[in-house]
C-alpha cells in the first residue's frame, strides 16, 4: 500500500491513494506517521463517530496560534472518517453508542460512511469528500455528495429513521469558510481551545507543533460532557464548536447579528433578548434568541431541536436532533438570570 | 386605542401593528384558491442533481451553465462559490427546479460569489429561502419564477430572492409567490435596483432592509400582506438609508399575515401598501396605490413593532423614520377594512362605519431630542404631499388622541439620487 503522500495538483479518485488510511484485513487502519487526534468537544453530526487524523510531510511542523487555527505547512492532509457502530447485521441500523477511542476500526463492528479530507495546497485548503463502498474496502471521491437512508437505534431501544447527507464539495465551505468575505477554507477543530492539552503536548514533543506556550498558558479545552465543569462553560463550548464557524463576527451568519463564539458577552449579540433578523419560519413563533430562564421561549433552542431544513441550526450536517447537546443548552438557558422586559410569547 | 385592547396586560407594550395582526379572520386565506392552476405536473428528473452540482463545483469565471428545459428534483441545496458565473434556464416556465423533496440545506441555491447572474428559470417549494446570495457584488437576478406552489403558508420558506451583504444588485422581471416572509428581500446591501417584478401572495412583497441606495420601481405588487417594506433592524452593523419607491402598482395587498411570530414582518397588518419602519431618507412617489384595506402608506418607528425593549436593541440604533418624502402618488380605495381591532376601532371612531382611514398613517413617534421649535430639522422632516391629511395615530400617547394633520407635513425634501449602477446585458 501507498505511504502517506501529498497530491499537490490532482484529486485522486481513491482515498487509498493518499495513504493516510487504509482498509486492510477487516480493519480500517491509520498509516505510520499519521497522528490520530480528538477534540474536547466535537461538532455533532447525526451521532456519527469520527476518526480524525492529521499528517504533515516529514520534517515539517505546524505553528501554534492562541486563538485561530494553527498554521499548517503545504502538504498537510487532515482526515475525518464518519462511521457508526452497527446495531445489527442489517447495515442500515446504526447505534448511537460512542466508540471507545480507536486508532483502528474493526470493520465487522462499524459502518463506514465517508472520509473527508482537508488538504493544504499552495493556494489554500481544499475539501475532498470520499464515500465508502458497501464492502468497506475503498472510498471514492464523491464531489456531488451522497445520501444514505439509515435508522438510528437508541440506547433505550427506540429507533428513528434519518437520511445521512454527505455534503458536496461546495457545501464544505458552508462550515469551513469562517470568513465569508475571504471565502478561504480552513480546518475548524485544530485550534488550541478545542484540543486537549496532553495532545498538544504530544505534538510538541514529536516536533510537529512549534511555538506552543507553557501548559499554564494554554486555553482550557472544555469537554461538554464533563459534569465537573459548570454548565455555562460547557454550553458555550458546545455552541462554539457547533455554531461559531458561521456565527462569528466575520462569518456567513454575520448577517444575523448573532455571535456564538467564546468572544461574545452573554448579551444581545449572543442572542439574549435579541429579536431575529431573518429567521423566517425558524423563529418557531418565538420572539427572542435567548429568553433567560425560558428555554422553551428561546429561538436558539427551537432551531437546535428542529429537523426541518428550513428552520434548523446548524443548516447543514444533521438530520437528527442532538438530544444531549440540546439538553445542555436547555439547562444553561434555564440558569440565565433576568428577563426580556416584554412577554416573550 | 389602548382602551380597545382585548388584554390589559398588553397595554404596557407598544405593539399596535402586531396586536392588530393577531385578530385576523381566516377569510382572506382563500385568496390562494384564486391562483391560476399550474401547468400539468410532470415527473421531475432527480438524476440531474449530481450533474448540476458538479457543474457548479467545476465552474470557472466567465462560464455560462445552461439548464435545459425540464423539471428537475433536488433533495439538497445547491451552492456556488465561483465568481463570474451565469446560471441560465430556458425560461421561467420551461426550466423548473423543484425542492419539494428537499432533505438538507437552508436554501434552494446559496451563492457566495461576485459577478453572478441567475436567469430564465423557476425554483419551487424550497424548505427555506429559494435563492440566497451572501456577500458579493454585481448580482443579477432576472426572469425568475420563485414559488411555493401550495399558496401562502407559514411553513413556506422565508425569502424568495435574498441578496444579503451585496453591492450592486439588480432584480428584474421576476415573479415571486408564497414566501412566508418577503418575496424579494434585499438586506444589508448597497446600490440596489428592483424593477418590473411581480410579487404576490407573500407576507411582504418586496422588503429593503438595512440597505443603502435602493431604487424600487415598475413593480406589480399585489395580494401580499404588505406590499413594499423599507425597514431598519437593530443589532446590525449598518443602518438603512436612501430608498426610492416609485412607479409601482401596489394594490389589494390584503392577504392575511401568515408569517411566523417573532419575525419583523409578523408585525405588518394585512392591507398595507408601503410600510416604512425606522428607515431614513425614503422617497415614495408616482406610485399607484389601490384598495389596500388598512392604509396605502404606513410610516412607523421601531416602537410600533413590539420588539423594542431595553435589552434587545444595541446602542446607536435609531428607531425613528426620518427624512421621509411622500409625494405625487395616486390613491384610490383602501383604508376601509383595517387589520386588527385597534385600527378598526380607530376607523370607526374617527370615520364611521362606512368611512375609511386616509392614505397615509403615521404612528406618531418622533425623536424629541432632535426637535427645534417643536419640529424636526428640515432635512429630517416627514414631508407628505398630495395625500390629504395624514392620520397621526398618537403611539406615544398610547393612541388616545389620534388626529388628522396636513399642515405639519407640508414641506419639501430634495429628491434622492437615482441608483447609478446599471448592469451590462
Amino acid at each position: 500500500m501507498t505511504p502517506p503522500q501529498f497530491h499537490a495538483q490532482t484529486n485522486p479518485e481513491r482515498l487509498s491513494d493518499w495513504g493516510v488510511l487504509y482498509a486492510d484485513q477487516g480493519a480500517l487502519r491509520v498509516a505510520e506517521g499519521v497522528q490520530v487526534y480528538r477534540l474536547a468537544t466535537p461538532l455533532f453530526s447525526d451521532y456519527a463517530q469520527k476518526l480524525r487524523t492529521v499528517w504533515l510531510p516529514p520534517g515539517q511542523s505546524a505553528r501554534y496560534s492562541p486563538a485561530s487555527v494553527f498554521e499548517f505547512p503545504v502538504g498537510t492532509v487532515i482526515s475525518k472518517t464518519f462511521y457508526y457502530r452497527r446495531a445489527a447485521q442489517d447495515g442500515d441500523r446504526v447505534s448511537e453508542a460512542p466508540n471507545p477511542e480507536a486508532t483502528s476500526l474493526d470493520l465487522r463492528d462499524v459502518r463506514l460512511i465517508e472520509t473527508r479530507l482537508l488538504v493544504r495546497r499552495e493556494s489554500g485548503w481544499v475539501a475532498l469528500p470520499y464515500v465508502w463502498n458497501e464492502d468497506q474496502t475503498e472510498a471514492r471521491l464523491t464531489r456531488a455528495g451522497a445520501s444514505f437512508a439509515l435508522r438510528q437505534v437508541r440506547d433505550d431501544g427506540g429507533e428513528e429513521p434519518f437520511t445521512y447527507m454527505v455534503p458536496d464539495s461546495n457545501q464544505c465551505a458552508g462550515c469551513h469558510a469562517p470568513n465569508v468575505k475571504a471565502g478561504q477554507l480552513q480546518p475548524i477543530g485544530l485550534k488550541a481551545r478545542h484540543l486537549p492539552a496532553e495532545q498538544l503536548g504530544a505534538w510538541s514533543s514529536a516536533g510537529i507543533l512549534q511555538g506552543m506556550p507553557l501548559a499554564a498558558d494554554l486555553p482550557r479545552a472544555i469537554d461538554w460532557t464533563d459534569e465537573s465543569i459548570d454548565v455555562g462553560s460547557r454550553a458555550r463550548a458546545y455552541l462554539d464548536i457547533n455554531c461559531s464557524h458561521c456565527h462569528n463576527r466575520s462569518g456567513p451568519a454575520d448577517t444575523s447579528g448573532l455571535v456564538l463564539d467564546l468572544s461574545a458577552e452573554p448579551d444581545v449579540a449572543m442572542g439574549v433578548c435579541k429579536p431575529p433578523v431573518a429567521a423566517g419560519q425558524g423563529t418557531g413563533n418565538r420572539r427572542f434568541g435567548i429568553v433567560p430562564g425560558r428555554p422553551d421561549e428561546s429561538i436558539l433552542l427551537y432551531r437546535m431541536e428542529s429537523t426541518d431544513p428550513g428552520a434548523m441550526m446548524p443548516e447543514l450536517g444533521r438530520g437528527l436532533a442532538h438530544r444531549e447537546g440540546n439538553a445542555l443548552v436547555r439547562r444553561w438557558i434555564s440558569t440565565l438570570p433576568g428577563d426580556c422586559g416584554v412577554s416573550a410569547t | 386605542m389602548s382602551a380597545s385592547r382585548p388584554e390589559s396586560k398588553r397595554a404596557a407594550r407598544s405593539r399596535p401593528w402586531r396586536a392588530l395582526a393577531l385578530v385576523l379572520v381566516s377569510g382572506l386565506g382563500l385568496v390562494a384558491c384564486e391562483r391560476e392552476p399550474q401547468g400539468a405536473v410532470s415527473v421531475a428528473d432527480a438524476g440531474y442533481q449530481a450533474t448540476l452540482i458538479e457543474q457548479l463545483i467545476d465552474a470557472k469565471p466567465g462560464q455560462v451553465i445552461e439548464i435545459p428545459p425540464g423539471r428537475y428534483a433536488f433533495d439538497r441545496s445547491l451552492t456556488l462559490r465561483t465568481d463570474g458565473v451565469t446560471l441560465r434556464g430556458a425560461g421561467m416556465d420551461k426550466t423548473v427546479l423543484t425542492f419539494a423533496g428537499q432533505k438538507s440545506g437552508a436554501e434552494g441555491l446559496l451563492v457566495n460569489a461576485s459577478g453572478f447572474t441567475l436567469e430564465n428559470l423557476a425554483i419551487e417549494d424550497t424548505k427555506g429561502d429559494a435563492v440566497k446570495i451572501n456577500e458579493g457584488e454585481r448580482i443579477t437576478l432576472r426572469r425568475l419564477r420563485i414559488e411555493w406552489t401550495g399558496g401562502p403558508k407559514t411553513t413556506n420558506g422565508a425569502y424568495g430572492l435574498y441578496p444579503v451583504r451585496t453591492r450592486k444588485v439588480l432584480i428584474e422581471d421576476c415573479v415571486v409567490r408564497g414566501a412566508s416572509d418577503a418575496g424579494i428581500y434585499v438586506g444589508q446591501s448597497t446600490d440596489i435596483i428592483v424593477r418590473r417584478n411581480r410579487v404576490e401572495f407573500n407576507v411582504a412583497g418586496i422588503e429593503i432592509e438595512n440597505s443603502r441606495r435602493a431604487d424600487v420601481y415598475d413593480n406589480e405588487v399585489t395580494r401580499n400582506t404588505g406590499g413594499i417594506l423599507v425597514f431598519n433592524m437593530p443589532n446590525l452593523p449598518e443602518a438603512g438609508v436612501g430608498t426610492r419607491v416609485f412607479n409601482n402598482r401596489i394594490y389589494e395587498n390584503n392577504t392575511a399575515n401568515f408569517a411566523a411570530k417573532g419575525t419583523a414582518v409578523a408585525s405588518v397588518p394585512a392591507g398595507s401598501g408601503v410600510v416604512i419602519n425606522a428607515n431614513d431618507q425614503v422617497e415614495i412617489f408616482d406610485n399607484t396605490l389601490r384598495d389596500n384595506a388598512t392604509a396605502h402608506i404606513i410610516i412607523s418607528s421601531y416602537f410600533s413593532t413590539g420588539y423594542m425593549n431595553s435589552y434587545s436593541v444595541a446602542p446607536g440604533f435609531d428607531p425613528y423614520p426620518e427624512a421621509i418624502h411622500v409625494h405625487s402618488n395616486r390613491y384610490s380605495g383602501g383604508g376601509d377594512s383595517p387589520d386588527g381591532l385597534d385600527l378598526k376601532a380607530l376607523k370607526l371612531a374617527m370615520f364611521g362605519l362606512g368611512g375609511r382611514l386616509p392614505p397615509v398613517l403615521w404612528d406618531g413617534y418622533v425623536d424629541t431630542k432632535k426637535l427645534v421649535g417643536g419640529r424636526l430639522p428640515a432635512d429630517q422632516a416627514l414631508c407628505i404631499r398630495d395625500a390629504g391629511a395624514v392620520l397621526n395615530a398618537d403611539g406615544p400617547g398610547k393612541y388616545r388622541n389620534p388626529a388628522l394633520d396636513e399642515k405639519s407635513f407640508r414641506c419639501e425634501l430634495p429628491p434622492l439620487r437615482a441608483v447609478s449602477w446599471e448592469p451590462a446585458g
